[in-house]
Formats: C-alpha cells, structure tokens, sequence
C-alpha cells in the first residue's frame, strides 16, 4: 500500500470514500508521524484523539452508505489562533497560556462539518506577529529543509510556520493558516508547499485570535493547489457573527479548475523589481511567465506605482489594530494573571502585560499606541490609510489590463533560524511582495516553483480580483503542471 | 520624527505594559528605526485621498431584533465567560480591590 502520509487531501478523501483503506487507518498513519517529529516543533499540543474520532465516525458514514463530506476522513493540522473547543488555544502566547474555549471558531467548525479532524494545534509566530517563526513563547519551529551541505535549522517562515513545516515534512496532508501581511504565502514559499489568501471577507474572522481585524484573513495550505480547492471551499461561507463575513455563495472552486488560461490576461508589476531581490528570485520569476504563456496566458507588463509604500504603511495600519486588539488582555477575564503583592488594578494590568507578551508583540502595541496617540494620529495613521487607498486604487487600474498578477512569493529563499531575529527591520521586508495584496484585501496565492542552488525552495505568487479565487487557484493550477515541483525535505527528525 | 526614552516610557505606560529600564534601553533605538522607515510615506502627495475605512465592498447589515438572535454572542452565558477567568468569585471576574 502507498504510504498514507504522503498523500494529500484529494487522495485521502477519494481513497476512503473508495474503500482503499479506512479513515481510521489514515489518522492513525499521521498521529504517528507527527509523535515521531516532536524536533520540527511544529505542534504545540498534539490532538490524535481528536483526528481518531472524527475518522471513526467517517468510517461509520461509510458503512451506512452517507456522505462523507468534502474533506471526509482527512486529518490536517489547525493554526493555534484558531478557537477550538476543549482544547488549548494560545496564538503561541504566554498570556492565553492554558487558555481551553468554550467555544469553536467558525472556520474549525466548517471543516469538522466536512469531515475533517485535527491532530492538533500548530505552533506559530507570536499573536501572528513574525515572519520566521521565532517569536513563539513555546519556541521555534524548524523548517524540514536544510540548505545543502549544512545542517542550521531553516526557518519555516512565518507567521503559520508550524503549518508550513508540518504540511512540507508530510506530518499532515493539510493545515489551516491565517493572512494578515503575508502569513501564509511567504511560510508556503519557503517550504516548497501552496497557501491562498482568500478575498477578505471569505473567512470567517469569528473565533479567530485578533491581530490586525481589517487585514486578517484564514486560507489552506497544502501540497497541491486541487488540495487548496477543496479545503478552502469548506472553510469559507458566510457568517453573521463577523460582521465583515461576505454574504455571497461559496463558489465551486474544485470543480471550476481549469489549468487552460487562454483568453486571460496576466500582469507583471514592473515596481516588484526592486534592487536587492534575489538572481535566483528573478530567475524563477522569468519562468512563471513562461508557463503561464505556454498554459495559453498573454503577458503583459503593468504598473503599480505605491508598491513601495505599501510594507511601510502596513507597519503603522497593522501595528495600530494591533494595540487596540490586544487591549483585551488584562488579566481578568481569560489567561494570564500578574498580580504582585500589594498591586492595584493598573499595577495588575501592566504586570500581566509585561510578563505575558513576547519582544515582538510589545514592539507593535507600543508602535500602534505611538501612531493612534494624539498629535501623532493624522501623520502616520490617517497618512497609513491614505496610502493603503493608493495602493488599491492601483490594483484596480491594473485590472483594466490584467486578469490576475504574477509575482514572486519572497525577495529571499529561507534563511537560517537566529540570522535575522537581531533586526525587526530586515525581518519586516522578508513580506515585501505579499503585504500590497493584503492591504488591498485581494486573493493572493504561493505556489511551489523551483529550488534554488542551495536546495531551498522558491514560490510564485498570483494575485487576483475581488472575489476572483478561482481565476488565482487556476493560474496556480498551470504553473504547478509545468513546473512538477516534486523535490521533498530528506527526513532527518 | 524620533522618539525619546521618556516619551517610550509614556507610551508603554499608556499601553499598560511595564517596563523596566533595561528593556526601554532596547526598545528606544528599536522604535525609532522603524518610525525613521515610516517617514517615507510623508513623501506622497495624498491631497484629495480618503482614507480607506472598508477594504471590500461590503455593507453592515442589522441582525434580527430578537433576544439570542445567535445564542453563541447571546446571554445566559455566564459560565462559559467565567470559565477561564483567573479568579472568578461569586459568578463575577474578580480584581484587586479598586476603590480605597
């Protein structure tokens, strides 16, 4: 029989609904291959409980001749900023340490509703807050890549870099992300896998740990864009309990996938050519065109002339949400409590703050408290906003033109862990390429493309219209047959 | 436009998170590299530009006027906001006492 952990949720969904092997089987296969992988650090609680009883009760679908739903029998892995009830919820904080909802967030519960189960919660960068993975309270996560010829631990990405490292080392066939600036494109990137960031709104935010709310976005991410289908058609759908939810009927993306881009348009932002980017990135980007002109596109060159102000807006819009989002820990209601002898109400608050926040997190609230602070409010917040205007107004002249965007995914392939985590700076440009698209809330997707000389992966990035996830998944569809990225991580954990 | 030590220190206050002087040492020069960074946005002309409020078109709907409409945001649900409370005392959050 094929090894059950190298299968992806297509294969696993068919394979159980066709009786090749059971449920349970299959769950059992990728609750030992995550206990077996506790040097990824790519959970931070481990749930095979979880993943057993959603198969049983697949299996027992079967046996009754019902529906299995669309992700029936598959186990994937759950981003720990994802509500779930009964079962720790920490957006890898010391502060929501211990912290069991009462609740399920929305998206988990689609997914349950289709089928799926969780081997557990996935570790990521702190409140969502880093792109390497290693702003964690409950530490690291390593990459399953190594560069060749050394044995550093690589970074993951981040901020949903436990998904990343967890789909790319076959420990779970899929798993959930969320997108605030790039979180799961430049994670997909740097491990070899495929993420998408829906249209804002697709998702629903409910139950999800609040970072940056208007930018904040959940998406799958899996080894095959078919895979990226079919998860995010059972994740999205509307919601009344986020009041941002998009009231449209979910698309049949997994049935609407189509690799033959004749008639379609895509654009090439001359602005993403920045000084500093890469030979290898550019390489790769030369490619995507050619495959996506082979797969019948026409390319043309186009414009987006904010491009370069878009990361530095996003480090005062997000930072700023982020402050008044995180005000909600205080230490009363849920969480972490620092109360030194003696101390008032203030004393308690800002001594629960201090000791549960990690570096990074204090960095944002304290930027987005400078920015929202009177006398500083219009030159940087409303500026921010202003700008982020610009910067989808410019989408939105190039849909004159384009049908959908080809880009990189990242200026650099992964680096590794501890080589960047002195500098805040450096580490924001890492989102150079993806944050534009998030600013402007448009779908964005990282589809594996090549590895580069050292062996490391390298992704490309689609950006399409509003509401235009399948015109994305498509493109990702053509570059993903042409390129035949099959290369996988050696297994040394 | 910088920042001080004093003025970081306000703002942590303001943010109620506290710190110690070690930390505020590494976090002045932190903060006024990324607010150095920022300033390039002063660059562009954003005269006549409105703000973005919304990133998607979407309207604010109202829900249904009834009690509970959703009963997982409704009421009569103490127990489950209590549930992981640091000190829950008597069916309230308790805190340290506020008034003298």
């Amino acid at each position: 029989m094929t090894e059950l952990t190298n299968l992806g949720v297509k294969a696993i969904r068919d394979g159980v609904a066709g009786g090749d092997f059971t449920a349970r089987e299959v769950a059992e296969a990728f609750n030992a291959a995550v206990a077996e992988a506790a040097e990824l650090n790519a959970f931070i609680v481990t749930t095979p409980d979880h993943a057993l009883a959603a198969a049983d009760a697949t299996d027992a679908k079967r046996a009754k001749g019902e529906d299995l739903g669309t992700m029936g029998g598959v186990p994937i892995g759950m981003k720990d900023l994802f509500a779930t009830r009964g079962v720790q919820t920490t957006a890898a904080s010391h502060i929501l340490e211990g912290f069991t909802p009462e609740y399920e967030s929305t998206v988990s519960q689609n997914l349950w509703d289709a089928g799926a189960g969780m081997l557990g919660k996935l570790n990521l960068d702190q409140f969502a807050m880093g792109s390497s993975n290693e702003t964690s309270y409950f530490g690291n996560v390593a990459s399953p890549w190594k560069k060749q010829g050394t044995n550093a631990a690589m970074s993951p990405g981040g901020s949903s870099g436990g998904s990343s490292s967890a789909v790319a080392a076959r420990i779970a066939p899929a798993a959930t992300g969320t997108d605030t600036g790039g979180s799961i494109r430049q994670p997909a990137a740097f491990t070899g896998i495929c993420g998408i960031k829906p249209t804002y709104g697709r998702c629903s935010r409910w139950g999800v740990v609040a970072f940056a709310s208007s930018l904040d976005q959940a998406g799958p991410m899996a080894r095959s864009v078919e895979d990226c289908a079919i998860m995010l058609e059972a994740m999205a759908g509307f919601d009344p309990k986020d009041a941002t939810s998009l009231k449209m009927e979910v698309p049949a993306w997994e049935a609407g996938l189509s690799a033959d881009l004749k008639g379609k348009t895509i654009g090439i932002p001359k602005e993403y050519r920045m000084d500093g980017t890469d030979e290898e990135i550019l390489k790769s980007w030369e490619q995507g065109k050619e495959w996506l002109r082979d797969a019948g596109a026409e390319i043309v060159d186009i414009s987006l002339p904010h491009t370069k102000y878009a990361l530095p807006a996003y480090y005062i819009v997000a930072p700023a949400e982020a402050s008044s989002n995180l005000a909600r820990y205080d230490g009363v209601r849920y969480g972490l409590r620092d109360l030194p002898d003696g101390a008032g109400l203030q004393d308690m608050y800002a001594a629960t703050r201090a000791a549960g926040f990690g570096d990074e997190v204090k960095r944002r609230i304290l930027i987005g408290t400078y920015v929202l602070s009177a006398g500083f409010y219009d030159a940087y917040y409303t500026q921010a906003q202003k700008i982020r205007t610009l910067v989808a107004q410019d989408y939105e002249q190039a849909w004159g033109e384009c049908d959908a965007i080809l880009a990189p995914t990242t200026p650099t392939a992964s680096f590794p862990l501890g080589s960047l985590d002195k500098d805040p700076l450096t580490m924001y440009l890492n989102d150079v390429y993806a944050v534009p698209a998030s600013l402007a809330g448009l779908p964005a997707m990282s589809v594996p493309a090549m590895l580069n000389g050292e062996g490391l992966p390298l992704g490309l990035q689609i950006v399409g219209k509003p509401f235009d996830e399948q015109g994305v998944l498509n493109a990702g569809l053509a570059i993903q047959q042409r390129a035949g990225f099959e290369a996988q991580p050696e297994k040394w954990w | 436009m910088s920042v001080t030590r004093e003025e970081v220190a306000k703002i942590a206050s303001l943010a109620r998170i506290k710190m110690g002087d070690a930390e505020l040492d590494t976090m002045v020069p932190e903060l006024n590299n990324i607010l150095e960074w920022v300033e390039q946005l002063g660059e562009v002309d954003c005269s006549g530009v409105e703000p973005m409020t919304a990133v998607i078109p979407n309207s604010l709907r109202l829900r249904d006027d009834v009690v509970d409409a959703i009963p997982e945001t409704g009421g009569g649900r103490r127990e489950d906001v209590l549930a992981n409370a640091p000190a829950a005392e008597h069916g309230f959050f308790g805190v340290p006492k506020v008034i003298e």
